[in-house]
């Protein structure tokens, strides 16, 4: 089947040969570009990149990520990003005024928030906000976790993926860069959501893939 | 082990082996990608009698603290052997061997991972020897380079191990149990297949210079068909699904 075709699959240390300038995801060695994940390749605006099939979050600036509060101290809490790295949600980057040591009256342990990656240095630490206009806690809903290189697909072009899977279900969703998607709606549309996102992660590297997305999704309504 | 005592012949007239192989031909290699669910990347492999499943969690923050590296990962495997792998009950837990095992394992599969990407996170590698029929080393390295390539994780190039050794003062390829006990050698190996590295190398036994060097040749050719085995099977797990749908 032609729409099923499947992308260039590389493995890590596979010769890439590809114009371009090497992107994320390859190395030089000698002449010649190298991949260093098991991924896809993508040349796109003079650069050739790979992007992994799987792997943790690697936090950027300015992501918008879905996050799980998993301790409190007197002057931030601890979130988990799903990143190698625990991120600290400092008392001031919150848009209430909290007393020393009064963080578990906002946040409590297992709270979601939707979150913006502030700054992120080169140890790997990272900060993260609330203190943006659409940022907050996330109350009740359902989450599930992707690969975080799959994010681009689940929200697909112009967002016209995940503007699908609203329509079709009525359900909010909220998909973090981090690869944490939260759903909240009638439990019907929510198991269907969390079908199609499955399929979604699971056929991520072919083409055609929204249309597919589609089909499936009229075929649950009848 | 080397140089037990021990009236059987390993190879006969027709310079087979006791298994029926030829001096430069491998055990049966079935491996497999993903086994694991709860884990960032696994992988499971039969070679020979061995059956290895290994599972990569990580990168993740390093605890202890004491232990993280402010400008790399560090790469923690740890070997285990199962209590039923061998003949005679294993007792369970960290011995001498399975210590030594995760280190120059944990030295080894660093060297292919690009752990300055990761400043203080660990990445951990378990290997868990289920039925052990020598070797099971440098299986043990084949599947992790797998398992880790499964988790994502950057990599120079995928690892193999392979071992040679001298049995009847003939130099083979991958040694089985009977060779490894009775046998004169054993040369276990790593090798980044691509640029030929060496990433791992040791020798129990004695062999002269120039069958060390007729060894670590033979390995080294049969590194590269187990790359390619590793190739196909990474790509087999995503090409391969789709396709059949």
């Amino acid at each position: 089947m032609d729409e099923k075709k499947v992308r260039d699959i590389v493995v890590p240390g596979e010769e890439i040969v590809a114009e371009g300038k090497p992107g994320r995801g390859v190395f030089y060695e000698g002449e010649k570009m190298y991949s260093m994940y098991l991924g896809i390749v993508d040349v796109r605006s003079g650069y050739v990149n790979v992007i992994p099939l799987s792997g943790c979050y690697i936090p950027k600036k300015g992501d918008k990520v879905i996050g799980k509060v998993i301790d409190l101290a007197p002057m931030n809490w601890v979130v988990d990003i799903n990143a190698p790295y625990y991120a600290p949600l400092h008392v001031n980057d919150v848009p209430w005024r909290v007393g020393f040591g009064d963080t578990g009256r906002f946040l409590e342990i297992g709270d979601v928030i939707l979150a913006k990656v502030s700054n992120v240095n080169e140890m790997g630490q990272v900060w993260i906000t609330l203190k943006e206009q659409g940022l907050r806690k996330l109350e009740g809903g359902h989450l599930i976790h992707i690969s975080p290189s799959k994010v681009p697909r689940v929200i697909g072009k112009g967002g016209s993926m995940i503007q699908l899977l609203k329509d079709s279900t009525n359900c909010r969703i909220y998909v973090g860069q981090n690869g944490t998607i939260w759903i909240s709606g009638e439990p019907d549309g929510i198991v269907k959501v969390i079908k199609a996102i499955r399929m979604i992660e699971r056929e991520a590297h072919t083409y055609g893939l929204t249309d597919r997305v589609k089909e499936f999704l009229e075929r649950g309504d009848e | 082990m080397m140089g037990m005592k021990s009236d059987i012949r390993l190879i006969d007239d027709n310079g087979l082996r006791i298994d029926g192989r030829l001096p430069n031909q491998l055990r049966p290699i079935k491996m497999e990608v993903g086994v694991v669910k709860r884990a960032d990347g696994s992988a499971y492999i039969e070679w020979g009698g061995n059956k290895i499943i290994a599972a990569v969690y990580g990168p993740r923050e390093a605890y202890p603290k004491h232990v993280q590296e402010s400008d790399r990962a560090i790469v923690r495997a740890r070997y285990n052997m199962a209590a039923f792998s061998v003949d005679e009950r294993k007792r369970p837990g960290p011995d001498r061997r399975s210590v030594e095992l995760s280190k120059v394992i944990s030295e080894a599969l660093t060297s292919a991972i690009f752990v300055e990407k990761f400043p203080r996170t660990a990445i951990d590698v378990y290997i868990e020897v289920l039925q052990a029929d020598a070797g099971t080393r440098v299986a043990g390295i084949t599947v992790a380079s797998l398992a880790l390539a499964d988790a994502g994780i950057p990599m120079r190039d995928l690892i193999v191990g392979c071992a040679a050794g001298k049995v009847d003062d003939v130099v083979v390829l991958d040694l089985n149990k009977e060779e490894d006990n009775f046998g004169q050698a054993d040369v276990p190996m790593a090798i980044l297949p691509r640029t030929g590295e060496i990433a791992l190398l040791q020798m129990d036994g004695d062999l002269t210079y120039d069958e060390l060097t007729n060894a670590m040749e033979m390995a080294m050719d049969a590194a590269k068909k187990i790359y390619n085995m590793e190739i196909e099977t990474l790509k087999a797990k995503y090409g391969g699904d789709v396709n059949e749908q």
